[in-house]
């Protein structure tokens, strides 16, 4: 994929920042999360508190029960123990009131920020110009913003938990002997530092396990997406063969990550049990000399057992945490690409309906980093006029009808609609009053009368009805299984391309433009029903200004004016006639078209 | 409800029993690795309780202790935490080894089915569903297999803890027999109350990718009538319902989390009142009430290992049951034990259709009665209007499809009574949308076929894609498809053509294969397939002018059937329908022409 040049570099992805400037701005886009964040921190204190009410038991009923000056003093031990099981069950009200709390307030403000990075996703021109990037997109508000709300009700929970009963432990530990706390963080310390190694070792070895999925899933959608061109040409041994092998080297890749964490994971038990020996020992020491009570050096046994959760899940919190960070930058980063083709909103100019001029100035288009598609165009279309642009792939007819209808914005030059720069134009009056049909004919996956009804919500059945039969096209809606009411299918695929088409080009019709704009709209359509639809569009447009651009010319031949674009340059301009008298560039084309479709 | 849920939980059950059998091996280690860390944990216990009694509190009442008796403690409890994570080690590391093997051997039968079942298999599931049946619900299948050796390893770790408590002291063991009971108790309704939840929360983290998905798909028809207000509307709305089930899967986890966290440490303070009891009336000794204090407080959290295979089960029995469903799909394509005569292996082949009908759906024909006979050598042209099944005959021909009724035949024989690779090896098709593999340009033209670099190219320039290849980095060694050099359309038909070609096909069919290339090109291209004199049959799906001179037939198809054929002229004169269609564009510019002297006049 072409990361390194072309429109994607656009995209801040990649952002630079430490992970705590990321925090803070996400914080900044997120204010749900931050809301009522006190009260939370003071139940995360109180829930944590309960981890060492046990130990402190123990310690109790040994030192100041069992033990007790004047023989075993029942009676405390009972009172005490009273108290500690309050004390459980008040640590757990305040952990339920924590969750609750942590848990509403990410899911608030996650889901905002979602919904932010959906709607400026579709402000950027690079949804329409790289369509390989969309995959990605389509993570960047879902699975991205899954990461950090996975990490923040479960890692990010823990380690909450985790740090809190680490210091709660140790505070304990301390004021019952500071030589065994010591002993204690001599022995845990160094698993400590080696988490932040241990997750370097997980998270490389995963990321090979991820790249390995995306090959696996690659070699499988051959066998689906390309299940035709498989069948068709017999190599379903060879298509077998190229799944098996990218299946195997995922399992593979993925056994080799379970043994790593497999092995970190059991490194905290040894240690335990290491830290569990030498405070027997270095304690019996000390109890000799009288430096420790028995029932202190029993609760340590206890307190150790704190520390060995949160160095076994270490690792995996770490992962997450830096997968959260990693998702929250790059959905950050669709928040930060500023909004390329904006809408100038309130501020902007709300063009009144009727008929459309347009004029082009000096107009240049260039891809982020690539070549210039298009060299200064200069040239206006009077209201009411019906051109057609001609040229051969690559000639630069889309990129012209994409500034058109500011699908993009042009680098140098600028785009004037009835004298009024495109770009100060409000989009909902640009997107009433403009409107493009794109080759692909894309629905969505509903019934054909709501994707007729998709520019205008509030169409009845009886405009599209009539909208259909305007467009000629009643007959073919009839033959349909369930008329307005049959499933389209996914991006429309239960229905042919050429039908597709139908669907779109009446789509656009329903939504009623001064200018309409076709780009290749009909390219997979049947030459009758083409040149049916071709007349019952002039019948409705006249009046209406509309830009057509052609494969074949016999829409060329219909225009009022032709645009002739080779090698991103407008190289001819003027009515059919003329053009094919001047003996240039159209001249050839319709030659070579005359010969071959008459 | 509740039927279901037992019906899930018997499935669930089934799951884990399959996954048991097709890899006892690995995880019968696991589960062993699993029993011996379950041992160690309650010996763990034992031998701290042994060491209070014996070494730690004589010295703490003696004032003295040994470096022997302290040595021995230290050696007890390091073999026994030793032994332990050796237990971890095995159980995680077999375990994860036995999801994943499992996890491959099923991907591996769910695409050898997408691989065996017919197209019209595959027409009615959408891509995206399969590709997540071979993925994601494979993988959620076995999920509750990482777990399971652990659940069944704390089995017997409860087990050994009980019979633990109950040697040290029948009235403390009688906290850890309620104990245990109630934490399996609660984990179960913990599961119960969750699974319904996090199954809602995963659907609806589904359905928002689909409209994320959907909605930049079809960005530029969003932005060109102006709807991504809506489209926003239609996200947030969803986004919403998945921000209201992941909290109540978070209130649920938030109630129940603490629980059972508090349920063990309740069980150690009922211990150390029952227990101070019997130490302070000399009945019980210090370091076995340590020790039963210390059993629970070590096994409270495996006993929750469980809970996690329960919670994963109702995942697992929806992924499952949809990996059955491809697994049991039927309808494949069988296929006959018939060759195609030596004889013909160079030449032409012979085509024939006989009374061919095909129906997607039942009662509407796409196709109905079509006869057609084709000489070897013959170029013949299909035409037909929108929507009038020239692809789908095209399909039947290459048996991508078998007619539903009739029968297609090649040199005489019915294609359903060849063998394996024979039709592919005889006839190619070539699609209007022809698929890339990722792969380099010599494998997606050769697609394994054994030849020269040199018919490579003479396939490439027949194609007229010899230029560009060129001009790629590598030329025919260039990487292509999603991750390689990105291909236009027209460059793309080219490969596929070239990928036809190269197979040196006795039929070749040609479904609106050029559509895509510059008329200029493809004039090249189809005077190239005059000239090369190519010993095929060729049928060519097509609408243009061009690509129909080329044939020394035309047929012209209309409502599903053929209801003209002969010559290019002939056609025109006695085919009405065939007129229509073709004369379109000269018809219109005539009627223009007239209409155009008015228009003038008008303006």
């Amino acid at each position: 994929m072409s990361t390194a040049a072309g429109p994607g570099s656009r995209l801040g992805d990649v952002r630079s920042g430490s992970a705590w400037a990321t925090f803070r701005r996400g914080l900044a886009l997120s204010p749900e999360i931050t809301q009522g964040l006190t009260p939370t921190l003071l139940l995360a204190l109180v829930a944590t508190a309960g981890r060492v009410v046990v130990p402190i038991a123990v310690q109790q009923t040994i030192d100041d029960g069992l033990n007790a000056a004047g023989g075993p003093d029942l009676g405390f031990v009972r009172w005490m123990v009273g108290l500690a099981a309050v004390g459980v069950v008040i640590t757990v009200v305040a952990a339920y009131l924590m969750n609750r709390r942590i848990f509403r307030a990410s899911e608030a403000g996650l889901a905002t920020l979602r919904t932010k990075a959906f709607r400026h996703v579709h402000d950027l021109s690079v949804l329409t110009q790289d369509t390989e990037r969309r995959g990605s997109l389509v993570s960047r508000v879902t699975s991205d913003v899954d990461t950090i709300s996975q990490f923040v009700q479960w890692g990010g929970l823990i380690m909450l938990v985790s740090i809190g009963q680490l210091i709660l432990a140790t505070i304990v530990m301390a004021v019952y002997s500071w030589q065994l706390t010591l002993l204690v963080w001599v022995c845990f310390l160094p698993l400590f530092l080696a988490l932040r190694t241990f997750q370097r070792m997980l998270s490389s070895a995963y990321m090979v396990v991820r790249e390995r999925v995306g090959g696996m899933l690659g070699a499988i959608s051959e066998s689906v997406v390309g299940a035709q061109a498989v069948r068709a040409y017999a190599v379903e041994g060879r298509t077998q063969q190229r799944i098996d092998d990218a299946v195997e080297s995922h399992r593979v890749a993925a056994s080799r990550a379970q043994r790593l964490a497999a092995t970190a994971f059991s490194t905290g038990e040894v240690v335990a049990g290491l830290a569990n020996a030498a405070i027997i020992v270095v304690g019996v020491l000390l109890g000799v000399a009288g430096d420790i009570t028995l029932g202190r050096l029993l609760a340590f046994l206890f307190l150790v057992t704190l520390f060995v959760a949160p160095v076994q899940v270490g690792t995996e919190v770490l992962s997450e945490a830096q997968n959260a960070i990693a998702g929250w930058r790059r959905v950050l980063g669709i928040l930060d690409t500023p909004a390329d083709v904006a809408d100038p909103g309130e501020d902007g100019v709300r063009l009144p309906r009727g008929p459309i001029d347009v004029r082009f100035e000096g107009v240049s288009y260039a891809y982020p980093n690539g070549p210039t598609v298009l060299h200064e165009v200069d040239v206006a279309i009077a209201r009411h006029t019906r051109v057609a642009v001609v040229g051969e792939t690559g000639s630069g007819k889309t990129t012209f009808a994409k500034l058109l209808t500011r699908l993009m914005d042009p680098v140098h030059g600028r785009v004037l609609v009835d004298g009024t720069d495109l770009r100060d134009v409000r989009f909902a009056s640009l997107r009433e009053r403009v409107v493009m049909v794109p080759q692909e004919g894309f629905l969505f996956d509903d019934t054909l009368a709501a994707n007729l009804r998709y520019g205008k919500p509030e169409a009845t059945d009886e405009e599209l009805l009539l909208a259909v039969t305007e467009l000629g096209l009643r007959e073919w809606l009839d033959s349909l299984p369930a008329g307005l009411e049959t499933p389209v299918g996914q991006r429309g695929e239960s229905l042919s391309a050429g039908e597709r088409q139908l669907v779109a080009l009446a789509r656009a019709y329903l939504a009623d433009p001064d200018l309409l704009v076709l780009d290749e709209a009909t390219s997979a359509v049947d030459p009758a029903t083409e040149v049916r639809l071709a007349r019952a569009l002039e019948g409705v447009s006249r009046g209406r200004t509309s830009v057509t651009i052609a494969h074949r010319l016999s829409t060329a031949e219909a225009a009022d004016e032709v645009f002739v674009f080779d090698r991103g340059r407008l190289v001819e301009a003027g009515p059919h006639a003329e053009l094919v008298d001047k003996g240039g560039v159209y001249a050839a084309l319709h030659a070579a078209w005359v010969s071959q479709s008459r | 409800m509740r039927d279901e849920r037992q019906a899930t939980l018997r499935e669930g059950v089934r799951i884990l029993v399959r996954a048991m059998r097709d890899e006892p091996v690995i995880l019968g280690i696991a589960v062993a690795g699993s029993a011996v860390y379950g041992l160690a944990t309650v010996a763990t216990a034992e031998v701290i309780g042994r060491v209070t009694d014996r070494v730690i509190v004589p010295a703490f009442r003696d004032g003295e202790t040994t470096t022997g008796a302290l040595a021995l403690a230290a050696l007890a409890i390091m073999v026994t935490s030793l032994v332990k994570a050796a237990g971890i080690v095995v159980r995680r590391y077999f375990a994860g080894l036995g999801q994943y093997l499992l996890n491959a051997r099923y991907r591996r039968q769910v695409s050898r089915q997408y691989l065996r079942l017919p197209l019209s298999w595959h027409h009615q599931h959408s891509t995206g569903k399969l590709l997540s049946n071979a993925n994601a619900d494979v993988e959620s299948s076995f999920w509750p297999i990482a777990p399971l050796p652990f659940a069944l390893g704390v089995v017997v770790m409860l087990v050994f803890a009980l019979v633990s408590m109950f040697l040290a002291d029948p009235a403390l063991a009688l906290v850890g027999a309620l104990l245990f009971p109630a934490i399996l108790l609660l984990n179960f309704f913990y599961q119960r109350r969750l699974s319904p939840l996090a199954t809602r929360a995963q659907a609806l983290r589904a359905e928002l990718s689909g409209v994320a998905h959907e909605s930049f798909d079809g960005a530029m028809v969003v932005k060109a009538l102006g709807r991504e207000a809506a489209e926003t509307a239609r996200f947030a709305k969803v986004a919403g319902q998945l921000r209201d089930a992941n909290a109540a899967v978070g209130r649920v986890r938030g109630a129940f989390d603490p629980m059972l966290d508090a349920l063990p440490n309740l069980g150690v303070l009922a211990v150390l009142i029952i227990g101070s009891v019997r130490v302070a009336d000399g009945s019980l000794a210090a370091g076995t009430l340590v020790q039963v204090a210390y059993l629970l407080t070590i096994t409270a959290f495996p006993i929750r290992a469980i809970g996690f295979v329960l919670g994963e089960l109702p995942r697992a029995s929806v992924g499952w049951r949809r990996v059955r469903a491809v697994l049991d799909a039927t309808g494949a394509l069988p296929h006959g034990t018939d060759r195609l005569s030596a004889s013909g292996d160079d030449g032409a082949a012979h085509l024939g259709l006989h009374d061919v009908g095909y129906s997607y759906v039942e009662g509407t024909p796409v196709l109905d009665g079509v006869h057609l006979d084709v000489e070897p050598g013959r170029t013949v042209a299909v035409v037909g209007s929108t929507g009038s099944g020239k692809s789908t005959l095209a399909s039947l021909l290459v048996r991508l499809v078998d007619p539903v009724s009739g029968a297609v035949l090649l040199d005489g024989t019915d294609l359903r009574r060849l063998e394996p690779g024979q039709v592919a090896a005889a006839v190619s098709l070539v699609f209007q949308q022809p698929f890339i593999f990722e792969d380099s340009v010599r494998d997606n033209v050769t697609l394994g076929l054994t030849v020269p670099d040199d018919d490579v190219w003479a396939a490439l320039r027949l194609a007229q894609g010899d230029r560009f290849v060129h001009e790629l980095a590598g030329e025919l060694d260039a990487r292509i498809g999603e991750r390689g050099a990105t291909l236009s359309g027209g460059q793309r038909q080219r490969l596929a053509l070239a990928r036809a070609l190269v197979r040196k096909p006795r039929l070749l069919v040609l479904d609106d294969a050029t559509s895509a290339v510059d008329p200029e090109v493809e004039r090249r291209i189809l005077a190239g397939l005059r000239d090369a004199a190519l010993p095929s049959t060729v049928v060519v799906v097509a609408y243009r002018r061009a690509t129909i001179a080329l044939a020394d037939e035309v047929v012209y198809v209309e409502n599903g059937r053929v209801s003209a054929r002969g010559s290019h002229p002939e056609l025109l004169t006695t085919s009405p329908g065939y007129r229509d269609l073709i004369t379109a564009y000269e018809r219109d510019a005539v009627e223009r022409a007239m209409a155009g002297t008015n228009q003038e006049k008008r303006s």
